[in-house]
């Protein structure tokens, strides 16, 4: 098994991605540079960062690089591709994803923990938790605020396409502990298929106890276990 | 032929802008109030086409596959022969 992690041209979370896949979960994982070839991996990181520095929109730029197209093609064949923070950002771009990251609704840079709620345990992102579990990863954006059309909304929340939302501690989606007026308190929404998450919350800042939360290292372990299963069956 | 095209971009109408939110607020403070005030960007483009026609479809492709965003934006295309 082996996992690729992009980078771009300002992407700055590559490292700490590749160190919690590599280090803490123990599977192997290349950095592959935008203009190489993405072949032969079972799954794919998109990580955070400023790729191209956000110039036009957050994502825009690296979202039309060649290796999308790869992307595309993994995506396709039901291999699991996850894009935290810019990477979600470059995944709505791209059209993998629907909808769009607007500019935090305070316009601030937030840079906190959150709580965020597992709305959907199936995907192969989030088995390793319980439906509605309450966990903690942190945010860093300033465009981390979900839009879509209202039908978009109701398709997403039809098919239990909203992997996560941002809650308070009793698991209530209040507008207090919405960190960037995304609708509904999205954070992290998955594809039709359900293989591609974007999710603005860095599970690989939450991988460790020495960091305050192990839980995002659960969403690494969940990809990992479906893989196994694919290559299995 | 030369062109000359100018794309303005803007977010769709009801769109919350923190930005344009915040400038409006700083020229009420100078003593500017208004009823309202929109952030918009603007792409200024010389192409080389046959006909003006095929100008604007390159552009209006431009903004589909990049410049603009159509889930949040609205863009307008100006032409104007370049003398």
């Amino acid at each position: 098994m082996k996992i690729a992690v992009l980078q771009f041209g300002g992407s700055n979370c590559d490292y700490d991605v590749q160190y919690v896949l590599s280090e803490i979960i123990g599977v192997d994982t290349d950095l592959v540079w935008y203009k190489n070839e993405l072949n032969g991996y079972d799954g794919a990181v998109i990580p955070g960062g400023f790729s191209y520095g956000d110039y036009l929109r957050a994502g825009a730029i690296a979202a039309r690089a060649p290796i999308m197209n790869s992307i595309r093609r993994m995506a396709e064949k039901g291999l699991p591709v996850i894009g935290i923070c810019n990477g979600f950002q470059i995944l709505v771009e791209s059209g993998l994803l629907p909808g769009a990251l607007m500019t935090n609704k305070y316009p601030k840079f937030r840079c906190q923990w959150v709580n965020l709620k597992v709305e959907n345990n199936t995907s192969p992102f989030t088995n390793e938790f319980k439906k509605g579990e309450i966990i903690r990863i942190p945010i860093a954006h300033m465009e981390g605020n979900y839009f879509a059309d209202d039908s978009v909304i109701s398709e997403l929340n039809s098919r239990e396409g909203v992997a996560f939302r941002y809650v308070d501690p009793g698991g209530n989606t209040t507008d207090e502990v919405n960190p960037n007026g995304s609708k509904q308190n999205i954070a992290g929404i998955l594809n039709v298929q359900g293989n591609v998450l974007g999710m603005m919350p860095h599970p690989e800042r939450a991988s460790e106890e020495i960091l305050g939360s192990k839980d995002g290292k659960k969403i690494f372990h969940s990809m990992i276990k479906y893989i196994s299963s694919l290559v299995s069956t | 032929m030369q062109y000359r095209i100018e794309v303005t971009i803007g977010l769709k109408d009801g769109m919350l802008d923190p930005a344009a939110a915040t400038i409006k607020k700083a020229l009420e403070h100078l003593g500017y109030p208004t009823d309202s005030l929109q952030m918009q960007k603007k792409f200024i483009i010389d192409l080389n086409e046959a006909s003006s026609d095929e100008a604007y479809g390159k552009v209006d492709e431009m903004c589909k596959r990049l410049l603009a965003n159509p889930v949040i934006h609205n863009y307008n295309i100006v032409i104007e022969e370049s003398v």
